[in-house]
């Protein structure tokens, strides 16, 4: 049977991806341009016995998918700039609470309102560190319409996996391009479930690391009864300030994601053209195409060049990037903000090669020509 | 009639974290004796709370538990109440938490009909972070923001509640300890937003600063300015002057959010 194919938008790809992963309730807000993802799911979720909610405000979203999700859901929220700062809070409450939950953020110029209709990608350190305190953080920046579609299922996998906040960021432009795009049939993509407790309902303890650095989480509603917290705590659940249970969860919470072994799982790169690469050209995102099409030009000048394309932008490919560094004279980091991966790429290359940003934040993408014009002053 | 509160406890969770006199124990007890009186399950039933003193209290409760963030405990059990609506979702928290920081939540929980039931502790004040003036602080009074007097005037939360829509509103205060059980277990009762409003002391950082003596005195305020409902309706304005109504204030049956929903998703498949 031929598969299912279609023209479609960034965002409603984000959506189906979204239904296909068995997302059973977005909590969300309205905001130019993710305002399709909820578009979508408002028609697409009730056909499939989920829930759609447009809350109050974003804040309010993110509050709603966690509690759903500690209810047994698979939740999401979509939103953009100002939405994803309103959502900072709560996403370091999934984060200590260890809630898996999905984030979209299809990103706008900024800061404040900016640029509502323009595309930016100004968002990438805040997906970092844009919550308080320390934080392991998984970010996903897919570059077609296919990827938003797969990614978004593979979000979902990750947050039920890692038992924690995803967010995926795709830009404007990605967001409202059309693309064919082939649907996945029902089975054909892996899809993760959270890990259920085993233990008797009376020795349950919700961050119980006897299993490991994810510890089983049960849903409120079942045979176990547990108590959530957005405080530091014990392995119980419940609050505690003891120094050795204080810095041993926070260091858990962040080895489940940076560890070397599970962040290698969880790391996700293209890499075109880059084995003989003398320059690299680090691109994600929408400024990804502009990018290849630049390495494309440049090799027929005979200039190797390379294309490297994180897909899982955080955690941050460190090995890769540092490997490159040392084959390649330069490393060129376009992106549209003033220069914030950049800082990724320096940090992990220590100066072994050459480290030039091509930025722009006027809300027009960067095209092809200014990646080959600093491609060739750096060499 | 006697109450099972050993089995609504945690285990080993006591001695709680309220000073001596505060009225959020009160509330506990009162919690406690309701969900006893409604004959609820533990498996089914999540209490769900804010940030504060008043938002300490699931902890102490053996059911789904869940402590959320400053003013957002509406919105995480609206998450909780749409992903099992069988479940009996009881939000509870202060009058900071519930009207300041997160009155957006909280009117707009009340807008939908949601069947939930909020026990919001009114103690006039943010006992948590040492006193500062709350949207339920009176007008004049003493805290440690307002150091000559509160300019500010009050949310009257149960009026708030019935204008933004909830088909329950019902108050009463930490001295009428055995009208607080009885009020919050006609509101889980009650299919829709139930809101009850305890007005309780907080000793410590409002009774100090605003010359009460004693708890004893904070609870005698307590006891002569609550008039019920039937009284008040043969009193005159001037009589009323001061006076907080208690006793269930509205209820009207409405369509309930998750029974509306659940009329969207049969649309949405055809029905
Ligand atoms: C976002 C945020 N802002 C401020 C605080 C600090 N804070 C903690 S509790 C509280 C006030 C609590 O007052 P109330 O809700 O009336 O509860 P009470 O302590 O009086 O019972 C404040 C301001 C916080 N925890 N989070
Ligand atoms: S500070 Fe006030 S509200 Fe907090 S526990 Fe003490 S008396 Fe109660
Ligand atoms: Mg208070």
């Amino acid at each position: 049977m031929a598969k299912k194919v279609a023209l479609i938008q960034g965002n409603t790809a984000c959506a189906l991806g979204a239904v296909y992963a068995g997302c059973n309730f977005f909590g969300g807000y309205p905001i130019t341009p993710s305002t399709e993802v909820a578009e979508v799911l408002s028609e697409e979720l009730p056909k499939v016995g989920g829930k759609f909610m447009q809350m109050e405000d974003e804040i309010a979203a993110m509050a709603s998918i966690i509690g759903a999700s500690l209810a047994g859901a698979k939740a999401l929220t979509a939103t953009s700039g100002p939405g994803v700062s309103l959502k900072q809070e709560l996403i370091g409450y999934a984060c200590i609470a260890e809630v898996p939950c999905v984030i979209i953020n299809v990103m706008r110029g900024g800061p404040s309102t900016g640029m509502p209709t323009g595309p930016g990608q100004s968002d990438v350190q805040q997906a970092k560190w844009g919550t308080h305190g320390d934080h392991a953080t998984i970010a996903l920046v897919p570059a077609s319409i296919q990827e938003i579609f797969t990614e978004t299922v593979r979000a979902f996998n990750l947050a039920e996996k890692y038992r924690m906040p995803v967010q995926v960021l795709f830009d404007e432009i990605v967001g409202h391009m059309r693309e064919p795009i082939t649907f996945p049939e029902p089975g054909e993509l892996e899809i993760i479930n959270r890990t259920a407790p085993t233990v008797a309902p009376k020795d349950y303890k919700p961050y119980d690391t006897s299993f490991g650095d994810v510890p089983p989480l049960a849903a409120f509603g079942s045979e176990y009864r547990f108590h959530v917290t957005g405080l530091n705590k014990a392995q119980d659940g419940f609050p505690t300030t003891k120094a050795e249970y204080v810095d041993a969860e926070e260091r858990r919470q962040v080895r489940k994601v940076e560890s070397p072994e599970n962040a290698a799982a969880i790391e996700s790169n293209e890499e075109y053209l880059c084995d003989d690469a003398e320059v690299v050209v680090f691109a994600y995102g929408s400024t990804s195409r502009s990018a290849r099409y630049a390495v494309n030009e440049l090799r027929k000048e005979g200039i190797k060049a390379g294309l490297f394309r994180p897909i899982t932008l955080w955690p941050f490919p460190e090995k890769r990037i540092s490997a490159l560094g040392k084959q390649a004279k330069a490393i060129v980091v376009p992106e549209m903000n003033l220069g914030q991966m950049i800082l990724e790429v320096e940090r992990v290359t220590k100066g072994t090669c050459a480290v030039a940003g091509v930025n722009r934040v006027d809300g027009d993408p960067l095209n092809p020509g200014e990646i080959m014009k600093k491609v060739k002053e750096v060499m | 009639m006697s109450y099972d509160y050993d089995k609504w406890l945690r285990p080993g969770k006591l001695p709680h974290i309220w000073c001596p006199g505060c009225g959020h124990g009160i509330v506990m007890k009162g919690l406690i004796r309701a969900l006893d009186i409604c004959g609820l399950e533990k498996k089914n039933t999540a209490i769900v709370s804010g940030i504060g003193c008043a938002s300490r209290l699931p902890g102490y409760i053996d059911a789904n538990t869940l402590h959320t963030a400053h003013g957002r405990a509406a919105a995480f059990a609206t998450g909780v109440k749409m992903a099992k609506p069988e479940m009996t979702v009881i939000c509870c928290g202060g009058d900071g938490d519930g009207t300041a920081i997160g009155g957006n939540h909280f009117i707009h929980a009340c807008r939908r009909n949601i069947d939930m039931t909020y026990v919001l502790m009114n103690n006039h004040i943010y006992g948590m972070t040492g006193g500062q003036f709350s949207p339920c602080t009176p007008t004049g009074a003493k805290a440690s923001t307002t150091p000559y007097g509160n300019p500010d005037p009050i949310f009257d939360i149960s009026k708030l509640a019935i204008g933004a829509g909830a088909t329950f509103v019902a108050r009463t205060t930490a001295f009428h300890a055995t009208q607080i059980d009885k009020l919050i277990a006609e509101g889980i009762k009650h299919k829709g937003m139930a809101i009850i409003e305890v007005v309780d002391d907080c000793p410590t950082t409002y009774g100090r600063r605003n010359k009460f003596r004693s708890v004893i005195d904070m609870m005698k305020v307590l006891k002569e300015t609550a008039v019920p409902v039937a009284a008040a309706a043969k009193m005159t304005a001037d009589q009323l002057e001061g006076k907080i109504l208690t006793g269930v204030l509205y209820k009207e049956d409405k369509p309930e959010y998750c029974e509306q929903y659940a009329k969207v998703i049969a649309k949405a498949q055809g029905a």
